[in-house]
């Protein structure tokens, strides 16, 4: 019997036919389909019970109830609250895509300590008894030496519970150098403070509003509470509330605006005189209010008379008289006509006088503390500690001249200028900072000028980041001890951005931390336990939740179940409303322009940064989630798009797509071009929040950061950074 | 090479022919014989390893001590089914060696004392695109979890785990018998044994309906007219199921 190809070909005929008649084929069939299907690299996340835990989102001061579904014990998605007063269910791209910064990979991991030059990105990692003897035995040195004014610190979350035991801690230890970073906040509270003489903030009445001016404020762009002004917004168009945006460029907002007035950039605050001067030539305002309750008006009112008639102030603003008389007349005769300040998402202060300006244009229509209006908003008081001891080291310290200016001559009623502290730091022109604690905050990505933080950064030997995720400021510092992401940790939220209602919300705990952190309140306690008697005395709290439990006391069990608690808002007769000597409103703010920085002979144009809801510009950066949003006339793969007017971009030869050098007095980048109508000829519009060089993959080199281009501006009258742009060049690249 | 040779290789090859035909004959048999082996007997030895659990497990105890299934594999507040309970739950009775067992020692040990979920193989794991509730056939159905499980919940120790090597999942899913034959309905857990059931269910409705005479009347007479075009949809396009849409079964 011999195999030959005949037998072969027999046996395979045979083994075929046999296959055919087994389970073989058939079944190895199905498993591959299955496999196929279910490939077992792809990530199935595991089942469990579900469930949902009530807190409030504090990536951006607007103050949103989100509810996290948890997946046994991960959390798996953020939603908005329903019935929230703030965001009713509704959430941003930011607040949505939360999860990205507590499972993605720019946490740090836990406390760290530089070993090479700064900057550099190498660590070791140390113990949280190790990171606190250190930062404790550094605190107690300088304040053996008689210096603990030499200590300033930068607290990102500007109030609330935690905000005021950085503060209470700072005071005890003797330093008045707390800063917070720089926001429209600030211009708005100080503007209240001088007009209606209350440490208060606006609280918008935007739902019974019938008629809204809004002097470049991205109502759709992310200022305010975000989720609420859309809200407000579709409200408007439901009810044909017009809205009137006054802003150089064609924003999001200004395209949904019924109306867009492309202002000048910066002469914002002499249009609103001009239509004060309407107002009041035609007799159209609140007489009432005018002659009973406010006072200066006289002379407010002979100073608007005189110098913004139409015509004068059509030269200056480039819109005509006859737009300017027709909007005065829409916004005096409406019932409840509102207008808002603070340009964009309202990261800049921004002038006092163009927030006064338009403020009395409020007070005019008689739009102040009523039904759609603007209301002066006390912070809420819960804080209630007893008053802490200090020693002569304390007392000394806090008697010295804070390093930033604020509260003292010229700049009496700001109460924190951080621009001016980093320039006088980069200067040298200040006694010497010899530590740094930074808190919730990213100035050296934030702040205007960025190279000038950098170098007031390197004249500070040390320098403390207390963040959770690897930030520029961060990455830059000596210390890191990261604090517990917001998921993580419990955090009170008073007042929200913008709103008419007396919140607290409650930030808490939905997962246990996912890195080796600490909450930096927590931190605090210890640090104060370190630095012994007195400091340890000020802070009786056995943890900052204890603390946070005690300050809120009889709201504590309803803002750990629903995730706030809303306070009733008195808003008190106009007779008793203000606290100014006078005891009345105060009518105050004119048109004095900044000057813009740069020579204009060798910088022709003028760069403006402008918000988009896509992009993070704050403290918190962008996720990948939303930076997958952005388009690619704005961004692609690491270029970034300056948005240039056709005319601008014919006279300098660029085109559509082409690289550029953009350089202005601070610094320069490399850009590409894209050409639109939507911006003014002479300007060059750039994105806040992009090129971040620290976090992740994801969001490091992706552009460019336009706050190394911008630099900050003393407004003269308020010591605030008035700055909304700076003189620019563009050349080919 | 010329003609004459050709002729002869012919010749040659004929010959050979007739004598080989046995061969031939037993060298079909032989590569028959040969697959059906493969097939039957290697194929599904070479498919499956088998793994042990963590440790054994014994239901009829447990059974015995809490009286029903619904103790330990209970639905949540919000009807979803908890399926293989947590470590959490166990603890609830031992948080400390209950028995004398050796299982009972490594469960204690390994699992309780460093809080760490018992890696459980589930016999009756599916894959992830399908989509099952519990609730709708135990709760509203009402049928019996043996119906689906078989009488795992009487058995005294946990049978080994034959792992299919493809695609992961348990043979319990395909079934024992490699032909796919079944006695029982708990014998297999692919999507045809779904459909038997979900067949005979539609039938069942079918019938009921039909002794109906208003509804019979108003489905086969009057809807067709009030709505010509929705008639294909109000049939559903599931075979099995009857079911409008996909991701009914099929996430």
């Amino acid at each position: 019997m011999k195999l030959d190809r005949r037998s072969f070909l027999s046996f395979v005929i045979g083994g075929a036919a046999g296959t055919a008649l087994t389970p073989l084929p058939w079944k190895l069939t199905d498993d591959l389909s299955i496999w196929t299907q279910m490939w077992p690299w792809t990530p199935v996340p595991p089942d469990g019970a579900y469930s949902y835990v009530s807190t409030t989102c504090t990536l951006c001061p607007g103050g949103c109830g989100i509810q996290v579904r948890l997946v046994d014990k991960r959390a798996v998605k953020i939603e908005g609250t329903p019935g929230h007063p703030v965001n009713d269910g509704g959430i941003c791209p930011l607040g949505l895509s939360g999860l990205q910064l507590l499972y993605g990979p720019s946490r740090v991991d836990g406390p760290l300590k530089r070993t090479a030059g700064r900057g550099a990105g190498r660590w070791t990692p140390i113990s949280w008894d190790d990171a606190i003897g250190e930062v404790a035995q550094k605190l107690a040195a300088l304040r053996g030496d008689g210096r603990p004014q030499a200590v300033a610190a930068i607290s990102g979350s500007g109030r609330g519970t935690f905000s005021a035991l950085v503060e209470r801690f700072m005071t005890v230890y003797g330093s008045p150098n707390l800063m917070r970073p720089a926001s429209a906040a600030d211009a708005c509270e100080m503007a209240l403070y001088r007009m209606h003489g209350q440490q208060a903030m606006a609280g918008y009445d935007l739902e019974n509003a019938d008629f809204v001016l809004s002097f470049g404020s991205g109502i759709i762009d992310g200022w305010g509470s975000p989720v609420r002004m859309i809200r407000a917004r579709s409200l408007w168009k439901e009810r044909k509330v017009p809205l009137v945006q006054v802003e150089p460029c064609l924003s999001n907002t200004a395209a949904a605006a019924d109306r867009w007035l492309a202002v000048a950039p910066g002469t914002e605050a002499a249009l609103a005189l001009g239509l004060a001067h309407v107002i009041l030539s035609e007799g159209l305002y609140d007489y009432n209010f005018t002659a009973f309750y406010s006072a200066g008006f006289e002379p407010w009112r002979q100073m608007v008379l005189d110098g913004f008639a139409p015509d004068q102030v059509a030269q200056i603003t480039g819109i005509q008289k006859d737009v300017i008389v027709d909007l005065a007349r829409q916004f005096a005769k409406a019932r409840a006509g509102v207008a808002l300040w603070g340009r964009g998402r309202g990261t800049t202060p921004g002038s006092i006088d163009e927030a006064m300006a338009v403020h009395s244009l409020n007070a005019l229509v008689g739009a102040v503390n009523r039904q759609g209006g603007v209301w002066a908003l006390p912070e809420i008081d819960y804080i209630q500690w007893p008053e802490a001891e200090m020693d002569a080291t304390a007392a000394n310290g806090l008697q010295t001249a804070r390093l930033d200016g604020a509260g003292l001559e010229p700049h009496a009623d700001a109460r924190s200028l951080a621009h001016r502290f980093f320039t006088a730091v980069a200067e040298g022109k200040t006694d010497p900072v010899e530590a740094l604690l930074v808190f919730e905050a990213n100035p050296l990505y934030t702040q205007p000028d960025t190279a000038t933080v950098k170098k007031a950064l390197d004249k500070i030997p040390f320098i403390v980041s207390f963040s959770s995720l690897q930030d520029e400021t961060s990455a830059y510092a000596d210390l890191i001890l990261p604090n517990h992401l917001y998921l993580e940790r419990f955090e009170d939220v008073a007042g929200p951005a913008g709103l008419n209602q007396a919140l607290i919300g409650l930030t808490q705990p939905v997962v246990a931390p996912q890195r080796r952190t600490r909450h930096a309140g927590d931190v605090i306690l210890a640090l104060s336990q370190g630095l012994g008697t007195p400091v340890a005395d000020a802070f009786p709290w056995e943890s900052f939740e204890a603390c946070l439990e005690e300050t809120l006391g009889d709201d504590w069990d309803a803002l750990v179940a629903n995730g706030y608690v809303a306070r009733p808002v008195s808003l008190p007769h106009w007779s008793s409303a203000f606290g100014t000597a006078s005891g009345k409103f105060e009518f105050a703010g004119t048109y004095r322009p900044a000057p813009l920085e740069g020579d204009k002979g060798a910088f022709p144009l003028v760069l403006v940064p402008y918000d988009s809801m896509r992009i993070a510009g704050g403290t918190a950066a962008n996720t990948p989630f939303m930076t997958k949003t952005v388009g690619d006339e704005i961004l692609k793969g690491n270029d970034m798009f300056v948005q240039v007017n056709p005319q601008t971009a014919d006279s300098l030869g660029l085109r559509e797509g082409l690289y550029a050098e953009l350089s202005t007095p601070r610094g320069k980048a490399r850009v590409r071009i894209h050409l639109t109508q939507e911006v003014r000829p002479g300007l060059v519009a750039m994105p806040r929040g992009l090129g971040h060089t620290a976090f992740d993959p994801y969001l490091a080199h992706k552009g460019v950061n336009v706050n190394a281009l911008l630099g900050p501006v003393d407004d003269p009258a308020s010591g605030l950074d008035a700055a909304w742009g700076i003189q620019a060049k563009l050349a080919k690249a | 090479m010329s003609i004459k040779d050709d002729k002869a290789h012919a010749v040659s090859d004929a010959a050979a022919g007739k004598k080989g035909g046995g061969t031939i004959l037993l060298f079909f048999i032989l590569g028959f014989a040969a697959s059906m082996v493969l097939g039957w007997v290697v194929f599904p030895q070479l498919l499956y390893s088998t793994k042990s659990q963590p440790f054994d497990f014994n239901h009829a105890l447990h059974n015995e001590e809490v009286g029903d299934c619904e103790s330990c594999h209970f639905f949540r507040q919000d009807g979803t089914f908890s399926g293989v309970p947590s470590l959490a739950q166990c603890t609830d009775c031992h948080a400390d060696v209950l028995g004398e067992s050796q299982d009972e020692a490594v469960f204690v040990q390994q699992y309780v004392h460093p809080e760490r979920e018992v890696p459980w193989r589930v016999y009756s794991r599916q894959p992830d695109c399908v989509f099952f509730s519990h609730a709708a056939h135990v709760i509203k159905a009402k049928m019996d979890c043996a119906t689906c499980h078989g009488d795992i919940g009487t058995s005294t120790s946990l049978k080994p785990y034959q792992e299919n090597r493809i695609t992961g999942y348990s043979r319990d899913i395909w079934g024992q018998s490699i032909a796919g034959f079944k006695t029982h309905t708990y014998d297999r857990m692919k999507m045809d044994d779904c459909a038997q059931c979900h067949e005979q269910a539609v039938e069942a409705a079918r019938q009921a309906e039909m002794m109906d005479p208003v509804t019979r009347h108003f489905r086969q007479e009057i809807a067709p007219m009030i709505y010509p075009l929705d008639r294909q949809a109000a049939v559903g396009s599931s075979v099995q199921t009857q079911r409008d849409a996909c991701f009914v079964c099929h996430k």
